[in-house]
């Protein structure tokens, strides 16, 4: 990382429980501007928990939430579920994928503008109107998700119903819907889940270009540790919903506690999913 | 055709008599037993046990034709799309043609020379109905928000009209824009309470609101004379000229100023064309909005909530415009309504008429605007036709729903249509 390290998300004392369970306990971490941060752990440590938190979805039982927004501290726990991503420029991926099937994709990516886009028909009235200050944001929309488009590889695809994509373009647009928000920070759960070997290199690339050009702050969820490895500035390590481990990947692959927690004393049978990243995991430990 | 070996053959028959088993266990009681009185109050029995074996009979053809029916029709080569599906794929790859067809059609329908009395009526009423099907088709075709109380707003907007009408002395053009403000409002104050609901849930309640509205009507006398409805109800009229034999002093009618010799199909005609424009104005708005981000809002919210919020869409302000703008539309067709009968009651509102504007909807093909057209004139003049065997009208009305569900389960013309298309990015030479 070249130059000053600038927080973005600075997340303090996080805890969520459910009745009894405790699914994040007292979670303390700072994501930065273009940086990725990745958040790892085994299946139920409490990582898609985290982002739901994030955003909206849950109200956390304690903790703060703050995105630093130039001088402007916006506390993500005090807001209105669609407002963090409105206001504090929060966009998110979802395990699994969830994308408006029936629209077509370019659909999809107009939709992502539709707060731009409402403020410029002025509430639908120079829209039906067919007003020219209309016409030039729809324009301007549209222009954006061709950028991505292209970006994505997708443009081949635009006119098609998002529902009829295969997998990997699937998850592709939903990275790209996202981005059309024009977010500050960009959350991504699992994006290489299903994804095929080249794919998830195509990802990496991907990634770490949005990261350079676009200046924004990537948050993290993956269990692919090619990916997570590759690319992550940060790492931070959950189990439990506790925080074991915070550092880069060089720090995160010798941390005996991260260590212990992915290959020894399972308290619960591992599935059969969580097996393969255990391996995977410990692969790429001793051989790097 | 081949002759299925034997498996399927035994399979066949099998299974046909399975079913004439459990017709046979049916039919015992229910058609072979029959009590009957015996005289002192006491029964008797009789037994049918040959009704009994004709029913079995029967069952057992019945299944074994519809099994080797439907084992015919799968050997056929899979490209032959059934009939239903390749008329309606005919029907989209023409749609522009058709829209102009079916629009030429409705404009000249008045002075067609089969046309009649009551034949403008009938047109007259499927376009009320086309209307409430394009209004209640952004509510549950756009935004997928069940809502099985629409009647509720047509009401409203009927019930505004004859009380602005007789309290105020509005006449019809000036309470037009008020009943559909009014009926919005009505929209906004159903919307609220059934933010957090979907689906199922979302049915019941708007089915209580509908419900709520007519029970209102019927038992708040004193406003809305109960039972008895308000009647007297003033007629359009053709910017300010009434249709009527003898104008009111100091006014002329229609027919004078026209120079023509009084008729009442005048009224007739200028009611059927008002609804027109009504309908066509609904559906030039929803084609319209539909390009718009509240449209595009809308859809996304029948696609996935959860995604919407994510992507900062405050889905109440989506929620509560589509039932906003829905109600908006049934509330001018209330108004067009009670300007049409001069006479509104609690019983034109009940719940077959929201149960019959969803069918329209839903067969249609949701979200589909020519589906709704079609839908409306089959479920209207369907039972005109049914005249000469009306006990069993609402009969084969079900079982032509049952039917078409089966078949075309999205609807007759379910298709959407995408609301924009990405052009080709212009070449270098040109932008410059």
């Amino acid at each position: 990382m070249s130059g000053e390290r600038v927080p973005l998300l600075k997340i303090e004392h996080l805890t969520m429980r459910f009745d009894g369970l405790v699914a994040v306990d007292d979670l303390s971490f700072t994501a930065y501007r273009r940086e990725i941060t990745a958040i790892i752990g085994p299946n139920g440590a409490g990582k898609t928990t985290v982002f739901n938190c994030l955003t909206g979805f849950y109200k956390p039982s304690a903790g703060r939430l703050a995105m630093l927004a130039g001088d402007e501290t916006l506390l993500l726990e005090r807001m209105e579920g669609f407002r963090i991503a409105s206001d504090a420029g929060m966009a998110r991926t979802f395990q699994n994928v969830r994308l408006f099937a029936g629209m077509t994709v370019l659909e999809n990516l107009i939709v992502a503008q539709h707060n731009a886009l409402m403020a410029a028909s002025l509430f639908s009235i120079a829209g039906l109107l067919g007003l020219p200050r209309y016409r030039a944001a729809e324009r301007a929309a549209i222009e954006r998700a061709r950028h991505w488009l292209d970006r994505l590889g997708l443009i081949a695809r635009a006119d098609w119903v998002a529902g009829a994509l295969p997998y990997g373009d699937q998850r592709r647009l939903e990275i790209a819907r996202a981005l059309c928000t024009g977010p500050r920070l960009l959350c991504l759960d699992e994006p290489a889940a299903g994804l095929n070997p080249r794919e998830s290199a195509e990802l990496n690339t991907l990634l770490l270009g949005i990261r350079d050009d676009e200046g924004i702050g990537i948050l993290l969820i993956e269990h692919d540790m090619s990916v997570v490895m590759g690319i992550s500035d940060q790492i931070v390590v959950l189990d439990h919903g506790r925080k074991i481990a915070d550092g880069t990947a060089a720090e995160i692959r010798a941390d005996p506690k991260v260590i212990k927690a992915y290959l020894g004393e399972e308290e619960e049978a591992p599935l059969p999913a969580e097996t393969e990243a255990h391996i995977g995991f410990s692969r790429t430990g001793n051989t790097c | 055709m081949a002759v299925p070996p034997a498996g399927p053959w035994s399979g066949l028959v099998r299974d046909a008599l399975v079913a004439a088993l459990v017709a046979g266990l049916l039919a015992l009681p229910f058609v072979g037993l029959e009590t009957y009185d015996i005289g002192g109050g006491a029964l008797g029995i009789r037994t049918h046990f040959d009704r009994v074996a004709i029913a079995i009979a029967a069952v057992f053809a019945g299944r074994f034709l519809y099994r080797l029916l439907r084992q015919l029709y799968r050997e056929r080569p899979p490209s032959a799309a059934p009939p239903l599906a390749r008329i309606a794929a005919w029907g989209n790859r023409r749609a522009a043609a058709i829209t102009l067809v079916g629009l030429g059609f409705a404009l000249a329908l008045p002075f067609l020379p089969m046309s009649s009395r009551y034949l403008i009526d009938l047109g007259t009423t499927v376009l009320i109905y086309v209307m409430l099907g394009w209004g209640l088709n952004i509510v549950v075709g756009l935004a997928g928000l069940l809502d099985l109380g629409y009647v509720a707003f047509y009401a409203v907007g009927a019930y505004t009209f004859a009380l602005l009408a007789h309290n105020l002395g509005f006449t019809f053009w000036e309470a037009l824009p008020l009943t559909g403000l009014v009926a919005a409002s009505f929209g906004i104050i159903l919307g609220f309470p059934v933010l957090r609901l979907r689906g199922d849930y979302l049915a019941i309640v708007t089915l209580g609101f509908g419900e709520i509205i007519r029970i209102v009507l019927l038992n708040w006398s004193a406003m809305t004379g109960g039972p008895n409805g308000i009647s007297e109800i003033p007629r359009p009229t053709f910017f300010s000229l009434p249709f009527a034999r003898n104008a009111p002093e100091g006014t002329t009618s229609f027919a004078q100023f026209f120079g023509l010799d009084f008729s009442p199909d005048h009224r007739v005609i200028f009611l059927y064309y008002v609804i027109l424009a009504l309908a066509l104005v609904t559906n030039w708005f929803t084609l319209r909005i539909r390009r718009l981000p509240v449209g595009r809002a809308w859809e996304a919210l029948r696609e996935d909530e959860i995604a919407c919020r994510a992507l900062g869409i405050n889905p109440t302000n989506v929620k509560l415009s589509a039932f906003a703008i829905g109600a908006m539309f049934g509330g001018f067709a209330g108004a067009f309504f009670a300007t049409r009968q001069g006479f509104i009651s609690p019983e034109s509102f009940t719940f077959m008429e929201s149960a019959t504007i969803l069918a329209i909807v839903v067969l249609g093909g949701m979200g589909s605007q020519m589906g709704v057209v079609l839908a409306a004139i089959l479920l209207v003049t369907a039972p005109e036709f049914g005249r000469a065997f009306a006990e069993f009208r609402m009969l084969v009305f079900g079982a032509a729903m049952v039917a078409i569900m089966v078949w075309r389960p999205g609807g007759l013309l379910a298709r959407r249509e995408p609301s924009l298309h990405l052009e080709p990015r212009p070449t270098a030479a040109q932008s410059r």
